[in-house]
């Protein structure tokens, strides 16, 4: 019985691929039709949202689990582990006030916030603002800031970049107690950080976003440095 | 055929090239190449870019009318930039956050079309990946010099963190160049890769009037040789 249906299946096949074969063998006169020119546009954009909107199916979780990873990364480039035993991505908090809407994420150990972490913008760069990450402890010292994204010169203001350059560990221990106001500048003001040859700009925008980050978290330091409350922690 | 790939070769890397020679596709090599290494890493997204393209348009050639070849070359070429874009995203991360940066900047490179409409579009298969990856590897080459060039001349280093890009075994490429060298930050802004594009554009045809004047009097140059010589 199923041989009999898949020979007839086969007979139907062949015949509608000889007919389609009959057309597509004179490809030259296909192509002046009008309506083919319409039909294969509308193939070739049907083709291709078919084929990204698969390819975007099929790289989204892998990409956000990547960004998440990298998120996961950074965080614990600025808080150190000793500080810290819960899932900082899990430990989410949001503060809204005139600069928009912050992510803050807290450290905890054995349930006591031991620092925090959050993301920030330094603006004045060289070109467009500097995403930061900056990790700072109980007594508002910096634990660590790291770069997330900028557009800075290559080869001049992107030695703020970790990876570049150790420059940007030297924010670590300064807090707005230790350093004051008037010390929060690049070398070349009068300040305590030093500038790069040749590029003042970028490290003078970085110097003025994490003084202002350490005072947009001592502006809302109360909010955030209280224990665990069960069913707090947002997804 | 090998003479017609031979030919491709040489077109593609010198006599015709990319940049040098039809002087296209400037717009994402003036913004990269601050660096030999992003140069390197924007040239090689950018040669396999070209040689999918080449390869697909060539393959579909018989099907595409006329008329309506160049929305169809678009469309593709965005296709193929994107998929890219989103595969290397998802699987190749490291790479992306160095060169994710230009992948979408591959799209506005005039010179993929170009190669498509000027040549794939009417060649076999073969012929046209190969010439799209003698376009792609002749730009790479350019993007190349013209970094490495800027580097020097404005930071004192060649090949700066290219480990990022290509991975811990390739620290042996980072080099200081110019010990203490203050920098010179026109080159490294846009204005210095104008500058030094023009620069590289006299150079190679000085070179090339040279190399014509030889071939024309092998002898005369000869002459020339032994008199000096003498």
């Amino acid at each position: 019985m199923s041989s009999v249906n898949l020979e007839s299946l086969r007979d139907f096949a062949s015949s509608r691929w000889q007919s389609l074969r009959r057309h597509f063998d004179d490809l030259d006169a296909l192509r002046q039709r009008l309506d083919y020119q319409t039909y294969i546009l509308a193939a070739a954009a049907l083709a291709a949202s078919l084929l990204l909107g698969f390819a975007d199916l099929a790289t989204r979780g892998s990409i956000a689990r990547r960004q998440s990873e990298d998120m996961q990364a950074t965080l614990s480039q600025v808080v150190p582990s000793h500080l810290r035993d819960n899932d900082l991505l899990s430990d989410v908090r949001r503060i809204v006030d005139e600069t928009g809407e912050t992510r803050v994420y807290v450290a905890r150990k054995q349930g006591n916030a031991t620092a925090i972490a959050f993301e920030f913008s330094a603006r004045g760069g060289y070109s467009g603002p500097i995403r930061l990450m900056m990790g700072v402890g109980r007594d508002g010292s910096i634990l660590g800031v790291r770069v997330i994204a900028h557009a800075e010169t290559p080869g001049l203001g992107d030695k703020i970049e970790e990876a570049k350059s150790s420059w940007i560990r030297a924010f670590e221990g300064h807090s707005l107690d230790n350093t004051p106001e008037e010390r929060w500048r690049v070398k070349k003001d009068g300040g305590d950080f030093d500038q790069f040859a040749g590029a003042t700009i970028t490290p003078r925008a970085v110097v003025r976003g994490v003084e202002a980050g350490l005072q947009f978290l001592r502006r809302h330091q109360s909010e955030l440095l209280v224990p665990a409350q069960t069913g707090e922690t947002s997804p | 055929m090998n003479d017609e790939l031979r030919r491709i070769t040489r077109d593609g890397l010198w006599a015709n090239n990319i940049v040098f020679s039809q002087m296209i596709g400037l717009c994402p090599l003036l913004a990269v190449t601050g660096t030999a290494t992003n140069g390197l890493g924007m040239g090689l997204a950018t040669a396999c870019v070209m040689v999918m393209c080449s390869a697909a348009v060539s393959y579909g050639r018989r099907l595409i009318p006329a008329e309506i070849r160049i929305p169809i070359f678009v469309v593709l070429i965005a296709v193929i930039v994107t998929l890219v874009d989103m595969m290397m995203n998802a699987w190749l991360h490291e790479m992306h956050k160095v060169l994710g940066l230009f992948i979408p900047l591959i799209v506005t490179n005039c010179a993929i079309l170009g190669r498509v409409e000027a040549y794939a579009s009417r060649q076999p298969v073969l012929p046209a990946t190969m010439d799209g990856l003698m376009m792609g590897l002749g730009f790479a080459l350019a993007l190349v010099v013209l970094g490495a060039a800027r580097e020097v001349l404005g930071a004192g280093t060649l090949f700066a963190n290219a480990s990022l890009l290509m991975g811990e075994s390739f620290t042996w490429l980072e080099t200081v160049v110019l010990r203490d060298y203050r920098g010179f930050l026109l080159m490294t802004l846009p204005p210095g890769g104008f500058l030094m594009l023009g620069f590289i554009l006299a150079g190679k045809k000085m070179l090339d009037r040279r190399l014509a004047r030889r071939k024309e009097s092998p002898a005369l140059a000869l002459a020339r040789s032994a008199m000096k010589s003498t």
